[in-house]
């Protein structure tokens, strides 16, 4: 409709559709008459930054900036989203990770560049619906405008005689636009009717951009207010967690985040029970878990409440909530050293390496004399040998649970900082060999109740049992209550802005020679209405009416 | 009927649904070359004078739709040596319509097929397979539906061969069994979820076509004959695109600003996490925002609006197909074995 006919005379300047908004001091959609900055007084240099930056155009610009800006950290591995990809990444491309780092391409949504764009976008926003909202404001009571001189020039009118008289025709014309929920222009209008309705347009675009403003705010509070941990407890009475950040294998708080405002309580996992497929294609798999978790709130434990955590079932705490998002096997292993003492034991979480929970484990025996005693190896939940001779595992259920380990003794701390319960240093220690064969590594092949006596006295190794972990992510997000309303009320504003369509309609009853003629105009300023078929429908009605 | 049946009914209904796709492609290309040489007149952007200043001489028509005046002028006004030919033209175009809706409905079949084959019976997108042949189902129902409100006819091909080579890919390379979902699946949020977000994607598919068009008409200019002449004029067809696009964002936003979230709040604790995935509908969100933008502003409007729409749906699919096939550090691709036992899933 719109550029149909960028003569047509109401149309703003440079054709385009005229927003409601538009007054003397629209939101800067026009172009600015170019002159040259050295001309321009420093005042009058801010206020046209200000005009350029809150325009249109620059808005959109702004937009694509944007999304190009978000490309990058979608194909670089970003640390806050999955740190261990991050460094694997950085530890396989040498030469670029120092630029990149600089560049903050790790870190992309919360470099300073990616930043100063939404920063930007949204001085451009605040800039651009303020002076709109006043304009909408002054234009929700005005009155529609008074009709052109020649509606027949508009390209959607119509025009036909008749024996009436022409005030009837325009009286008929008040009651049909005022049945329609048409704003019929007062006072003075000549020999025409002036009406207008779809003021919720602008109102709705209005709502839309602001609400921005609200799901930024929100997410900003969630961002830097709230916090994100992940903890890994292993099922049963005697392991547990409490909600102190030193419990935390990984915590990850935003900027302002204090820890005062973590909500104390404590819970342990009783049971775990896992639904394992065993047809179909996907046999092998797990279709769904259960964790039967038992937590207080507060730290007295008077009231122990009982909860089925469960995938896409979180449990909230006070202001936090608990997600069950991993599982895997803690294989019970006790290490005795070559005085006869336990110097070891306990479950050790074993992680997975795949969706079979193919996993892998180190045990450190630091306690064992004369030597410190180091395991590393894998666990096979169903353990099978597979047609080659490959040891491999048959689905993730511990139906025939088998580890392999190797076996090294000496110092496995010898910087003595702190280490990863997942890694084995084995730098200062000696690998164990088998006994007779000085060229072949020791392997420990063990299913559950077995204990196995280590060479040259060093002590014996049992496997007792297995047990599962569960990793539990839990997390506190101020603001999101807010950002989801932000982003309703956007849908909502939305909805309106698109689909409300403001229209203006004329009607003029002259008196001519044969007859009154009666000339029938609209415009639709979203520049996406049927107006033609408004045109008809109501020239239709004027007719119709008569008879 | 058993699983099995079920399952084996679905495949049967896919093969069904590309081969009347494929008769109804071929009848729009009968229609068309039967068309070639005849002229279609009051094509051109005049409609609203010819039809509109008179309204005692041209009955509004069964829509009222000026969209659909102007097909509907298209067809009126030929001239009369081509009769024959104009004839022949308008029966394959309906015969290609009706096969449409015949392929259509077999599509359904197949979708609702793969629901049902599954125990317990869930949403038809477990997967790609079942993900593309969804979204192309969403692109051919909008097609059938819109196609008087909207005057689609002169699309019937684009839509047509692009269904078809779609459902060929899914068929040929995506094909999976049917089976479970897992647990982080198995949420009403998900199914509202990408309910809308195939709907927006068929509907920005369908959009960016009509950009497509648009882009290729403003280039070659009005033509006497053939394809181009039969679509209709720039105008007409950014009003089109417009429609169409300004139904698909709201439902997009509502998939990947809304829905999204909450359910990724619940299966993973943050709603939202700068996943590729959640990046690239991002992106796309933003990039139809711009397009919205371009239709308003001067100097945009038209060709870059265009332009920017179809920037969009490269967005779009590249989403689909580039970050499930590519990415490994996307919880939605499941590329990355993940302890929970996962399987490659679409989202
Ligand atoms: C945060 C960035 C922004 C986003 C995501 C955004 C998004 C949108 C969307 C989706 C629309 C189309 C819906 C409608 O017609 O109401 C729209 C329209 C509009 N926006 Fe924005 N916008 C942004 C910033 C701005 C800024 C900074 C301005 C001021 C220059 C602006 C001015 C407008 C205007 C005037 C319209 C109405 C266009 C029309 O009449 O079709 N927007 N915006």
């Amino acid at each position: 409709m719109n550029n149909r006919t960028p003569q047509r005379s109401l149309t703003g300047p440079e054709g385009r559709v005229p927003q409601f908004s538009e007054g003397p001091e629209g939101p800067g959609q026009r172009e600015e008459p170019t002159r040259r900055p050295g001309e321009l007084t420093v005042r009058e240099l801010l206020r046209w930054s200000w005009r350029q930056l809150t325009s249109m155009r620059t808005a959109l610009i702004l937009l694509l900036l944007l999304a190009l800006a978000a490309v990058p950290g979608s194909l670089i591995p970003q640390s806050g989203v999955d740190s261990l990809k991050a460094s694997q990444w950085q530890d396989a491309h040498t030469t670029l990770t120092p630029i990149y780092r600089k560049l903050g391409l790790f870190d992309v949504y919360s470099t300073p560049w990616f930043g100063a764009i939404y920063v930007l976008l949204m001085v451009s926003l605040v800039g651009c619906i303020v002076p709109r909202l006043r304009v909408y404001w002054r234009g929700l009571r005005a009155q529609p405008p008074a009709a052109p001189q020649q509606l027949l020039r508009l390209s959607d009118s119509a025009s036909y005689t008749t024996e009436e008289e022409p005030e009837a025709v325009l009286a008929r014309a008040r009651a049909i636009l005022r049945g329609k929920r048409y704003r019929i222009r007062r006072g003075a209008d000549g020999d025409a009717v002036s009406a207008e309705r779809g003021y919720l347009r602008e109102a709705g675009n209005l709502v839309f951009h602001l609400s921005i403003l609200f799901v930024l705010v929100g997410f900003a509070m969630g961002s830097l207010l709230g916090y994100k941990g992940g903890v890994i407890v292993v099922v049963g009475p005697d392991a547990g967690f409490t909600n102190t950040p030193s419990q935390y294998d990984d915590l990850d708080p935003g900027s302002l985040f204090k820890e005062s405002r973590m909500d104390p309580f404590t819970f342990h996992i009783n049971d775990f029970h896992v639904d394992w497929l065993n047809t179909g294609p996907k046999a092998g798999m797990a279709k769904g878990f259960r964790s039967q978790i038992s937590y207080c709130q507060k730290t007295d434990c008077s009231d122990e409440k009982n909860y089925d955590l469960r995938v896409n079932h979180p449990l909230k705490i006070g202001s936090t909530e608990v997600f069950l998002i991993g599982h895997g096997y803690a294989p019970v292993i006790t290490v005795r050293d070559g005085q006869g003492n336990v110097a070891y034991s306990g479950p050790t979480v074993f992680l997975p390496q795949d969706a079979t929970f193919f996993s892998f484990g180190v045990v450190k025996a630091q306690a064992a004399k004369p030597e410190q005693i180091g395991l590393q190896g894998v666990f096979y939940p169903t353990f099978i040998m597979d047609d080659k001779g490959n040891p491999t595992t048959l689905m993730g259920n511990d139906l025939n649970p088998l580890i392999s380990m190797h076996v090294y003794a000496g110092d496995l701390n010898p910087g003595g900082g702190p280490q990863s319960v997942y890694a084995l240093d084995t730098s200062a220690a000696k690998e164990v060999m088998t006994p007779g064969d000085p060229k072949k590594a020791l392997r420990l092949d063990m299913t559950p109740g077995q204990t196995v006596q280590l060479p040259d006295g060093l002590g014996s190794v049992t496997f007792d049992k297995v047990v599962r972990w569960n990793r539990v992510q839990i997390s506190q997000t101020p603001g999101k209550l807010i950002a989801l309303g932000g982003v309703v009320l956007c849908l909502i504003g939305l909805l309106g802005s698109l689909f409300i369509r403001p229209r203006r309609v004329w009607v003029r009853a002259r008196r001519g020679e044969g007859g009154t003629l009666v000339e029938v105009a609209t415009l639709d300023r979203s520049g996406g209405g049927d107006t033609a078929a408004v045109v008809r429908a109501l020239t239709q009605a004027l007719q119709e009416e008569k008879k | 009927m058993t699983e099995h049946s079920w399952a084996l009914l679905s495949n049967q209904a896919v093969g069904a649904a590309g081969v009347v796709y494929f008769l109804a492609l071929i009848a729009h290309l009968v229609e068309w070359s039967a068309l070639r040489s005849v002229v279609p007149a009051g094509r051109i952007g005049t409609r609203a004078d010819a039809m509109v200043s008179t309204p005692a001489a041209a009955p509004p028509g069964p829509t009222g739709d000026p969209l659909v005046e102007e097909g509907r002028q298209a067809r009126l006004e030929t001239s009369g040596s081509s009769a024959a030919n104009e004839e022949r033209g308008e029966l394959f175009g309906r015969l290609g319509y009706l096969l449409t809706v015949i392929a259509v409905a077999a599509h359904l079949a197949a979708l609702v097929g793969r629901g049902m084959a599954a125990d317990p019976h869930r949403v038809p997108w477990g997967n790609m397979y079942e993900f593309t042949l969804s979204g192309t189902f969403v692109v051919a129902a909008a097609y059938v539906v819109l196609h008087r409100r909207l005057a689609l006819a002169w699309m019937a091909p684009l839509v047509l061969t692009f269904v078809l080579v779609c459902l060929m890919i899914a068929v040929l390379w995506l094909y999976e069994p049917v089976a479970q979902l897992t647990e982080a699946l198995n949420s009403y949020w998900l199914v509202i979820h990408v309910v809308s977000a195939i709907l927006a994607t068929g509907a920005f598919t369908l959009g960016g076509m009509t950009s497509a068009v648009y882009l290729i008409k403003a280039r070659t200019g009005e033509r006497e004959s053939g394809w181009l002449s039969r679509v209709p004029s720039l105008d007409v067809l950014d009003q089109v695109a417009y429609r169409i696009h300004s139904f698909g964002f709201p439902v997009w936003t509502f998939a990947v600003l809304i829905t999204g979230p909450i359910w990724a709040h619940q299966a993973w604790s943050s709603y939202w996490n700068w996943d590729p995935k959640e990046v690239w509908a991002f992106i796309t969100w933003v990039v139809y925002a711009g397009y919205l933008h371009a239709r308003a502003t001067a100097g945009w409007r038209g060709r870059n609006a265009a332009i920017l729409a179809l920037v969009g749906m490269a967005t779009l699919w590249f989403n689909f197909i580039g970050i499930n096939y590519f990415s490994s550090t996307s919880q939605h691709s499941y590329a990355a074995p993940a302890p929970m036992g996962s399987q490659s899933v679409t989202r």
